[in-house]
């Protein structure tokens, strides 16, 4: 009986192919929308923990303006900005820091021969390199007396040297920044992946007096990274710096504040927090999606009652039992259910693996939401292909084959 | 079912197979309010052949759908083959339906976008039949309409007059004890018309079908041992017929 009730709800399937296919359709948009987008949100959140990680987990970033200002705002007007002589201090009173480099940066245009490009230029030492864990491969580093002097030499990322000098040696070569002609003295080591979609090997390292005096026109250092030794503590390398920051800022107590020191964990969570809200946005369309999809179906079920409650009455007149119809349209909507909800599953894995690989972060599909995804479309399947299918198998055959 | 006495009160072949006692219906409520049927009491043997007649709206229908099992009375008891029928649950009724009952609709009734063949199997699929017996079968009730060559037609690829012999073949398929047809004939010209007599007058001798038949037409009811005239709700006339077609 079994068999035979799969076969008749097959062959109404098939006799129904545009319902059966409408029906599909609403599961299948259903339930690809919340795969694809969840899978791509937790691909993206994913992606910028280990970009973080990447980063180094023991750098410290002190920059000035109060701390509720975010890492983003440029420290504000009334907050002093930090020196040259801080980063010296930082490196020289606190012993758990490695290393504490000035990081000035601007966005300009270096331009070679007839190539230009665009690219960060940051003005920082040689301390940079050790801070960042970050060696120069080929050439060398800056000589003291080009830091002193505040010289134009540069450092290149190897992207930037892709771009304006392709295959060839960019060794002794001069480049321009804005008016300043820069001799090419060495190349950084490829980092590869890129960090929060940033291409991190696009940029030129210059001395920082060179960037204070020939860019920015000031004495200040907009950032200052600190690495923290292997094995000393972050939180507590992070509380010295302050204290050394408020004493060199004369900031008497119960005044807060005017600089902020940051470690990688917290620029961590909240950029996690930026792609958790985004993950959000997009689950929440899919939602929309999903709920859509569920409509969609409803509608096609409801649409077909009137016909289904004469086939109805059709069956039960010539002898089918109640419960051999409702079994009947029960198999019907699951059939469907299962159909929609496997294609839904496959196209929505497809469309996530490409958004992945289009914004280039890891593939993680989430079994969790492809079967809760799954299960809310199958259930708004049956229940809307099963339940007008009930209240009419109850009626008397007569009244079911009147139904207009 | 199948432990059905033949007869209610062992009065032999004559006694009642169907029996209506004081039958009501009555469509919606107070001022609205149709009587479709007002206190119709009918009985009719075992093999018997008995046409209906009566002008439109005199509850030929609703009497025949009541002895189909497919509506129930408002008042009244129906007693087929000697069991009180209002009592049976839904499930009895299908079960009854589906062994003893044949009925051909009115308005036939196929399903749609389901070939001849489909159609006149369907009935034996809820009766648990294999495949390779059911399709034979159906074959056989197809040619005995004269549908040959027509089992793969959907209804809509049919004219009226053979989906009214779909739906015929899908009556007599399952070889029921009583055929119940509401104006079988009411859409076939006159040569096809006295086909479908002829296979009904057939199926009441050879197989001691018995056969309840709705017609407006004269002719049709001639082939009927009795004819049945309802008005308005009631039997008005319930006579032998003496000018017996075959
Ligand atoms: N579902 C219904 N609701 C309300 N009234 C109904 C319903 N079905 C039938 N009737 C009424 O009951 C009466 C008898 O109807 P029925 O269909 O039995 O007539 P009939 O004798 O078969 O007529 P016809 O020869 O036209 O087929 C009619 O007055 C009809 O309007
Ligand atoms: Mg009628």
């Amino acid at each position: 009986m079994l068999l035979e009730t799969t076969r008749l709800a097959f062959s109404a399937i098939l006799r129904n192919a545009l319902r059966s296919f409408l029906t599909i359709l609403g599961i299948i948009i259903g339930v690809a929308a919340v795969i694809a987008m969840v899978t791509v949100g937790q691909g993206s959140t994913a992606q910028v923990e280990t970009d973080v990680s990447k980063l180094g987990s023991n750098l410290l970033m002190i920059r000035p303006g109060q701390a509720s200002q975010g890492p983003g705002s440029a420290g504000g007007a009334y907050s002093a900005s930090l020196t040259l002589k801080d980063v010296e201090a930082i490196e020289a009173e606190i012993p758990s820091v490695r290393a504490a480099t000035p990081n000035s940066s601007q966005s300009m245009t270096a331009i070679f021969g007839n190539e230009n490009h665009t690219t960060t230029v940051v003005g920082t030492d040689n301390r940079y390199l050790v801070a960042r864990d970050w060696p120069v491969e080929t050439g060398r580093e800056f000589y003291d007396s080009e830091l002193r002097a505040g010289a134009a030499a540069c450092i290149l990322g190897t992207t930037v040297v892709t771009e304006l000098f392709g295959s060839s040696n960019p060794f002794g070569e001069t480049i321009r920044i804005k008016q300043i002609s820069c001799r090419v003295v060495g190349v950084l080591e490829s980092k590869g992946a890129s960090s929060f979609g940033s291409d991190e090997d696009d940029r030129i390292l210059i001395p920082i007096r060179t960037f204070q005096r020939r860019i920015a026109g000031n004495q200040d250092v907009s950032m200052i990274y600190a690495a923290v030794r292997d094995g000393a503590s972050t939180d507590k390398a992070k509380t010295e710096i302050e204290r050394l920051m408020r004493e060199r800022r004369r900031i008497s107590p119960g005044e807060e504040d005017d600089f902020n020191v940051m470690d990688m964990k917290q620029i961590s969570s909240m950029l996690t927090g930026i792609t958790s809200v985004l993950t959000g946005m997009l689950s929440a369309v899919a939602a929309v999606s999903l709920l859509v999809g569920g409509i969609g179906i409803m509608n096609i079920m409801l649409v077909s009652v009137t016909e289904r409650t004469r086939e109805i009455g059709i069956r039960l007149a010539i002898g089918a039992t109640e419960s051999q119809v409702l079994f009947q349209f029960l198999v019907e909507a699951i059939v469907l259910s299962l159909i929609g909800g496997f294609l839904g599953i496959v196209f929505g894995l497809t469309l996530a693996f490409a958004g992945s690989r289009m914004l280039s972060v890891p593939f993680m599909p989430d079994a969790g939401i492809v079967a809760l995804a799954f299960a809310f479309s199958a259930v708004v399947g049956i229940v809307f292909g099963y339940f007008p299918a009930r209240r009419a198998a109850r009626m008397d055959p007569i009244e079911a084959l009147r139904h207009q | 079912m199948s432990d059905v006495p033949e007869t209610a009160g062992g009065a032999g072949r004559t006694a009642s197979l169907i029996e209506l006692r004081g039958i009501t219906k009555v469509y919606g409520h107070g001022e609205a309010a149709v009587h479709a049927l007002r206190g119709v009491d009918l009985s009719v043997g075992s093999g018997e052949f008995v046409a209906i007649m009566g002008p439109s709206g005199s509850g030929k229908s609703t009497a025949m759908n009541i002895m189909g099992c497919l509506d129930t009375p408002t008042v009244g008891s129906y007693h087929f083959s000697g069991y009180e029928v209002s009592r049976f649950d839904r499930d009895q009724r299908a079960l009854l339906r589906r062994n003893y009952l044949g009925f051909v609709f009115q308005g036939y009734n196929l399903l749609a976008r389901t070939s001849a063949l489909d159609n006149v199997e369907l009935p034996l699929i809820y009766q648990g039949m294999k495949a390779s017996e059911r399709h034979g079968l159906a074959m056989q009730a197809l040619a005995r309409v004269g549908l040959e060559g027509r089992e793969t037609h959907d209804p809509s690829e049919l004219s009226g007059g053979q989906q009214q012999r779909v739906a015929i073949a899908r009556a007599i398929v399952g070889r029921p004890d009583v055929l119940l047809a509401d104006e079988p004939t009411g859409n076939l010209d006159t040569e096809r018309s006295r086909e479908i007599m002829d296979l009904l007058t057939n199926l009441n001798k050879t197989e001691n079908m018995t056969i309840l038949m709705v017609t407006h037409e004269p002719d049709m009811a001639e082939y009927a041992h009795r004819i049945v005239t309802f008005v308005d709700g009631h039997v008005a006339s319930d006579k032998r017929n003496t000018a017996m077609v075959a």
